[in-house]
């Protein structure tokens, strides 16, 4: 990654791109330039120059001291990032190295892969050069000189100490060509201590391994068991999870994770996997609890000709200590319900189990909405509701009064008036048309038909007007007025009129049933 | 479990009250009594008296401990005739809901979550008959809650009062609200018909209910509604 530096540093500050700026270290001798930006070049700027040398040239140029610490550990977030492509990825120097024997045809061949490097890296706004070749090297001096013909490249691109390149430049070696052509041990003998010429040779050419050294990453726990003989009973899987269990336990807790998310895998004999992985709301490690949720994904995988292997991994955890509730074994209600969700969860799906959850919006339907339990945060203090209730009606009428008859940009709408609440305990997923006699053009309610059942209104209370988000919704959105009625039986609904007549948003207003009240 | 209710005037008297449960049972005006509960929690069964009344919930919440998350469960078709539990207008909103695709899903859901002891209560709406929910559904159900300590309501709609294991059967329906004291043609405080008709040591009865600040108050039956109005007692 030849510009990381000022490409880096491009992306935080606030100068115009095209400003002279040039990124700084410390020298024995004053500042030295490190990174330079492209107007910079052209006014002379190099790195490895000293900036008074730069700034006699061009007095004009802007001097930030680089961070060199920063551009490292930017380098190692590319370098996790960049186990995309390879599971094997190493910082060298100033740019990454990549492992990827086995994994070009992945990405469609090894020309799209470097085009998908370098793409991805040009979103992220990074240039980069990108080199493949059978040695690490090899690609190494590629990526850094460019070119096609190994043997064409400068001695430099051996990555040997500037003595001696020097020295090799005096010999008239000045290509790696050159360099090969000489006998071995004619220069096995020249260049005794020092810089290794031979080995950097071998290197490059592949006669010597140089094997990469991965970032380390710490494996997820891992739980595996092979069988002597493949296993075809349905409950081989079911058995294999009672001995996986323990062992993932043990190494979670050695560890001090709790898993959130299992995955079981079953290794069929001709070559094909059967997988099956369930979540936790909060994370566990009690073998129990995990053995419950697993036990139905683990019977319904299907052996088909046998299983010979099973692995149990850990592959999403969360640091969890030592914790004991109580000396008797009492687990806490809180831990509990987590549990319920997470049982619930695995047999009906994360769509279905839900908490609520609050949106700051004026429609009903909108403003509680439904989240799924098993990733909502914890739900602890979650109790607190939206609550301004005036102390007394008149209280609520001024503070009516003074949001205006549009509340839209207010806070909350009263929901709570005299301790009781003006929100129907139930609402229809969609809201149901209803015919409705009333009087014109913004009278109360009479007499509505739903499902084909008529309700004589006996009492009405409204309207309770709540405006549409011009924000999000098209202008011809209509505003809604709703009413609580009471039928001659004593049902309670509420009911909502959308538009007014001659609100230049469509024909004669439509009425809705979307509420019931208990 | 046990509410104190205090009358205001009597609404119909129970026709099998016997002389062993006077003691219990409301027989006169101002009289302090109780709504019949169990004594200890258990599986009761709520029917609403009609699918379109969701009076059943005002009177359900009311009884309601809300101090632990509740668990809802509602079927598929519970939630498309009468709608989605509406977390505004519940007196709490630390809930979890549950969207069964039928009634075999509902019922193992409410099973799980009677077993839990973080619930305050598990609630439960199935619609209709279906063959999932028989005497030994019903049966299971009200064993594992009176075994975990958490109250289970069944709430049937759209539903027969076929053979069941529930301790208590109620069928709820609404009826005319109390008069609104701010507006006279507003609705008022809600009130209800509940009937009980199956109560393990109990005789049933019928009473016109409301509640207001944690009491259960008997109010005048509809059509004597204009008699009883200005004649409450403070308990």
């Amino acid at each position: 990654m030849p510009h990381l530096a000022i490409e880096r540093w491009a992306k935080e500050s606030d100068l115009p791109p095209d400003a002279p700026a040039v990124l700084t270290v410390e020298g024995t001798h004053g500042l030295i330039i490190h990174a330079v930006t492209a107007a910079a070049a052209t006014r002379g700027a190099r790195p490895g120059t000293r900036l008074t040398d730069a700034r006699a040239l061009d007095p004009s140029l802007v001097a930030i001291p680089a961070d060199p610490a920063g551009d490292q550990a930017a380098l190692e977030r590319f370098a996790r990032w960049s186990s995309r492509w390879s599971p094997l990825v190493e910082v060298d120097g100033d740019g990454l190295r990549l492992d990827v024997s086995g994994v070009a045809h992945l990405f469609g061949g090894e020309d799209s892969l470097v085009r998908d490097i370098r793409r991805r890296f040009a979103k992220a706004g990074f240039s980069t050069r990108v080199a493949i070749a059978p040695t690490a090297a090899a690609a190494w001096a590629f990526s850094h000189f460019g070119g096609d013909d190994l043997a064409a490249l400068h001695v430099s691109a051996l990555r040997l100490a500037p003595d001696t390149v020097r020295t090799l430049e005096r010999l008239g070696l000045k290509t790696i060509g050159a360099l090969l052509d000489m006998p071995r041990l004619a220069l096995a003998r020249r260049f005794k201590d020092g810089d290794n010429v031979i080995d950097a040779l071998d290197r490059l050419v592949g006669r010597k391994a140089e094997p990469l050294t991965a970032a380390p990453i710490d494996p997820p726990p891992r739980a595996a068991l092979r069988l002597e003989e493949p296993a075809t009973h349905p409950e081989a899987a079911p058995q294999a999870l009672e001995r996986l269990i323990p062992d993932l336990v043990r190494q979670l807790q050695q560890r001090h994770l709790g898993a959130r998310r299992l995955s079981i895998i079953g290794y069929r004999v001709d070559g094909s996997l059967a997988a099956a992985s369930v979540a936790t709301t909060i994370s566990s490690r009690e073998p129990k609890h995990l053995q419950r949720l697993l036990a139905d994904k683990a019977a319904a995988l299907d052996p088909e000709f046998g299983f010979d292997a099973f692995a149990l991994t850990a592959e999403w955890t969360e640091e969890l200590g030592a914790a004991q509730d109580s000396l008797v074994e009492e687990p806490s209600s809180e831990r509990e319900l987590a549990r319920l969700i997470d049982r619930l969860t695995v047999k009906l799906g994360p769509g279905r189990v839900c908490r609520p959850q609050t949106e700051e919006s004026h429609l009903p339907e909108r403003a509680s909405g439904w989240g799924p339990a098993i990733s909502s945060p914890a739900f602890a203090g979650e109790d607190e509701r939206v609550r301004t209730a005036p102390s007394s009606p008149a209280a609520a009428h001024r503070e009516a009064r003074r949001r205006g008859p549009s509340t839209s940009c207010a806070g909350p709408p009263p929901l709570e008036i005299e301790g009781r609440t003006t929100r129907p305990q139930r609402l229809l997923d969609r809201p149901e048309a209803i015919d409705v006699i009333y009087a014109t053009p913004e009278g109360m309610p009479r007499r509505f038909m739903w499902r084909r059942a008529v309700h004589d209104i006996a009492r009405v209370e409204g309207p309770e007007r709540i405006a549409p988000e011009w924000w999000r919704q098209p202008s011809s959105a209509r505003l809604r007025d709703y009413y609580r009625v009471e039928d001659d039986s004593g049902r309670r609904y509420w009911i909502y009129r959308e538009g007014l007549i001659g609100d230049g948003r469509g024909g004669a207003p439509g009425w809705f049933l979307h509420g019931l009240f208990g | 479990m046990w509410r104190e209710v205090y009358l205001w005037s009597p609404a119909e008297p129970s026709p099998r009250s016997g002389p062993a449960e006077s003691d219990r049972l409301p027989s006169g005006l101002g009289e302090c009594w109780r709504l019949p509960a169990p004594p200890n929690p258990t599986l009761s069964e709520l029917f609403a008296a009609h699918a379109r009344d969701a009076g059943w919930a005002g009177f359900l919440l009311a009884q309601v401990d809300t101090s632990k998350p509740l668990l809802w469960v509602q079927d598929r078709m519970a939630i498309l005739e009468s709608g989605r539990i509406h977390p505004p207008g519940l007196p709490s909103r630390n809930l979890v809901h549950v969207e069964a695709r039928d009634a075999r899903d509902a019922l193992w859901a409410m099973e799980e979550g009677v077993r839990c002891s973080g619930l305050s209560a598990v609630i439960g709406e199935i619609w209709g008959d279906p063959k999932a929910l028989d005497f030994t559904a019903t049966r299971r159900l009200a064993v594992a809650s009176e075994r975990s300590g958490t109250p289970c309501w069944l709430v049937r709609l759209g539903a027969t009062a076929n053979l069941s294991g529930a301790r208590t059967r109620w069928r709820v329906a609404s009826a005319p609200s109390l008069a609104n004291a701010l507006d006279p043609r507003a609705p008022g405080l809600s009130a209800w018909d509940a009937e009980l008709f199956r109560a393990r040591g109990y005789p049933p009865g019928r009473w016109s209910l409301t509640h207001e600040a944690d009491r259960f108050h008997l109010v005048a039956a509809s059509g004597d509604r204009a008699l009883g109005e200005g004649e409450r007692l403070t308990a």
